[in-house]
């Protein structure tokens, strides 16, 4: 028996969906604020925090709709807490403009999107993977965003944990790709000695007070950070702005401005991707799969193993940056990528880019509401053995 | 005064067949306004508890033309449906008088589509806006909204050993639209079902824009017996939680008087939403807060009639 005092970190394990394991994970990365607006398939995330926080000096408020919930998320993280907003597709939807905002701003937080079918209502309450590209390039403007994807409850919980370090470190928002399958399905989570897990502080200035200069950044790009109610008078906006955070109308602070808002995020692409790799060497198919996709995709590559074709497997578990120098590399080595995603298509077109045709490359299509019938997929790695 | 025997000679363009909970009071509520609303008419409405029960094929309930618009939009997509009709009657491409309701819930009238319905308001668009007010988020859970009432569990304001369920009260919201001097607004339930059909009339001949806010209550989230819908919306009249009255040109109308105002116990008592407030001191306090809030409302608005009443 545990005789230690419950603390906010509920270690042991668990049986939980994908919702509830991505809420303790949450509390496990040291989030105290969140704010929300009920949204299928997502409102469980929201609930158990709504009931968690209370016990645990936590804020969670319900908002009254999602660009006032991603607004808030922004407030509080400047603020200096820890801050997430939870949705999916129509509420991803509307806080685009203030996700771009969060992007200008150098904000660290974190925006989970459950994912169902789209476009407009869709399908509430059934699975989708149709919000990819929008998560790249959902807000007006040119920008690097990190975006993970979860396979499992597991993962709802390990990745949103790493979803609020990539935040702290590179001050972006990070979107946390899940989709409605994940969301739902119920697995054991193991939850780790609260300091075991591994935390990622905010990137606090240290410096002397009249030294600091919001958005001057440190080698790696990022500027470090202050919160409101600290000793500084600072200016946070929207706007191009410069070093100071003072307003700059005009190209070449735009120039300095937008790259390095980009190259913060293009330059440590090493640093950020996550890929899991299986039986890649001499494949002659490879299969790239992401969320529940990756899941359904494993009982084809048994199967056409079993029919003595050499698969490979590639699991994205970051999203964006998009892995493309692995793929690249793959490109060159194997006769074919096969991608099963429910959509039509958007990962994909990404999977085509960084091959630039130097291997075939098979997209299996699914327009969302259900995942990859896997005889689907093993047909497409089938036809890429050939 | 309306007559059920004329009311049931009335086509029903609200059918049965829908998949609403037993003891649903918005479907009533559909039902009866539809009832009443002279034809022909066109409805649109937003996401939420009515669109998902009564819309989805094979067991759609809708015998008019419906527009489901996004979940904030009710208002703004009836705007632009009401000027391309103003558009076409002038060009004389119609010839009928249409009419046009929006049916929104709470959340889609006091939170998401508040920017809308205010935007709609003071554009002066010619048609109704209903809010079926089920005081939550019904349709995704039983979450709080700002019409969910002071002390009331929803899975957003758990009660429990920090905090006693909602602990703000409801936004005014006929206030706020009567801010933005529509041609009619009032308040109802469905338990008043003349004083609905009969506001339901005045709101479609007024020249401009009308709004109805309509108390309907709710088995699955005030947690009471599906059977007790009429008697909780009957007792939210009855101890004036819910005022009934109405703002024409300017003057305000009680339209009900309870006989006897009865304590709000005798609405929260049978609603499983305030059962942690009949456990102790701490709830006592809260009823009391909530009694408070009540008869402040009521005597203010009987100030209001006072003030800005009938000549």
């Amino acid at each position: 028996m545990n005789q230690r005092p419950r603390g906010p970190v509920l270690t042991g394990a668990h049986y939980l969906d994908g919702d509830h394991a991505c809420a303790e994970g949450a509390i496990a990365a040291g989030c105290r604020f969140i704010a929300g607006y009920p949204i299928t398939p997502s409102t469980e995330v929201a609930e158990r925090l709504a009931e968690r926080f209370p016990r645990i000096g936590g804020t969670f408020i319900q908002m009254e709709d999602e660009l006032a919930s991603i607004a808030a998320v922004l407030g509080a993280a400047w603020g200096g807490a820890r801050a997430m907003t939870v949705t999916s597709g129509p509420g991803f939807s509307l806080m685009m403009e203030n996700i771009g905002l969060g992007v200008m701003t150098e904000t660290p937080c974190v925006v989970v999107n459950v994912q169902r079918g789209g476009p407009s209502t869709g399908l509430p309450t059934l699975t989708g993977q149709q919000d990819m590209m929008q998560a790249r390039w959902g807000s007006h403007g040119d920008y690097e965003i990190i975006a993970l994807s979860p396979s499992s409850p597991q993962e709802c919980f390990d990745l949103t944990v790493t979803c609020f370090n990539l935040s702290e470190k590179y001050r972006v928002p990070v979107m946390f790709m899940m989709d409605e399958c994940v969301g739902h399905m119920t697995e054991k989570v193991v939850i780790p000695e609260a300091d075991t897990i591994d935390v990622w502080p905010r990137r606090w200035y240290r410096g002397p007070r009249d030294k600091y200069l919001p958005y001057a950044p440190d080698k790696d790009g990022v500027p470090p950070m202050i919160r409101a109610g600290d000793d500084h008078r600072v200016h946070i906006t929207g706007l191009t702005h410069d070093a100071r955070g003072y307003p700059i109308i005009n190209a070449e602070c735009q120039q300095i401005c937008v790259s390095r808002l980009t190259d913060k995020i293009r330059d440590n692409a090493d640093d950020l991707v996550m890929v899991k790799e299986e039986q890649l060497r001499g494949a002659d198919v490879v299969v790239v799969a992401y969320g529940i996709s990756a899941r359904v995709a494993t009982k084809a590559i048994t199967d056409a193993r079993k029919k003595g074709i050499k698969v490979g497997f590639l699991r994205l578990i970051t999203v964006w940056p998009f892995p493309e120098k692995k793929i690249r590399d793959l490109a060159g080595k194997v006769g074919c990528l096969v991608m099963p995603e429910i959509n039509l298509g958007q990962m994909y077109r990404e999977v085509e880019r960084a091959a630039a045709g130097k291997c075939r490359t098979m997209l299996v299509p699914h327009c969302g509401g259900w995942v990859h019938d896997p005889e689907d997929i093993l047909k497409a790695i089938i036809e890429g053995a050939k | 005064m309306a007559r059920l025997k004329d009311l049931c000679q009335n086509p029903e363009l609200f059918s049965s067949g829908h998949r609403a909970c037993a003891g649903c009071g918005e479907a009533l509520a559909v039902r009866q306004i539809l009832l009443a609303a002279p034809q022909p008419v066109v409805g649109i409405m937003p996401t939420g508890c009515t669109e998902i029960f009564s819309s989805i094929y094979p067991h759609a309930a809708w015998q008019i033309p419906m527009i489901h618009t996004a979940f904030e939009t009710a208002a703004s997509t009836a705007s632009g449906v009401v000027a391309a009709y103003n558009f076409h009657k002038r060009q004389g491409n119609i010839k009928d008088d249409v009419k046009f309701i929006a049916f929104a819930g709470d959340g889609g009238t006091y939170d998401i589509g508040f920017q809308a319905i205010s935007g709609a308001l003071e554009r002066r668009h010619k048609f109704l806006y209903v809010c079926t007010d089920n005081e939550g988020y019904m349709n995704t859970g039983i979450q709080r909204s700002s019409a969910t009432p002071y002390g009331a569990h929803t899975t957003t304001s758990p009660a429990g050993s920090v905090i006693p369920g909602k602990t703000m009260p409801r936004k005014d919201l006929m206030e706020i639209v009567i801010a933005h001097s529509p041609a009619y607004a009032a308040q109802t339930t469905i338990a008043l079902w003349n004083d609905l059909v009969t506001k339901v009339g005045k709101a479609l001949a007024a020249d401009g824009p009308s709004f109805l806010n309509v108390l309907v209550p709710c088995p699955l989230g005030w947690q009471h017996p599906g059977n007790l819908t009429i008697e909780m919306s009957r007792l939210a009249a009855d101890t004036c939680f819910w005022p009934i009255y109405e703002w024409e040109n300017g003057r305000y109308k009680v339209n009900y008087e309870p006989k006897e105002k009865k304590p709000v116990e005798a609405f929260m008592k049978p609603q499983g939403r305030f059962s942690h407030l009949f456990k102790g001191d701490a709830g006592k306090a809260i009823i009391d807060e909530a009694q408070r809030q009540i008869d402040a409302q009521w005597a203010l608005l009987h100030k209001r009639q006072e003030a800005f009443g009938a000549a």
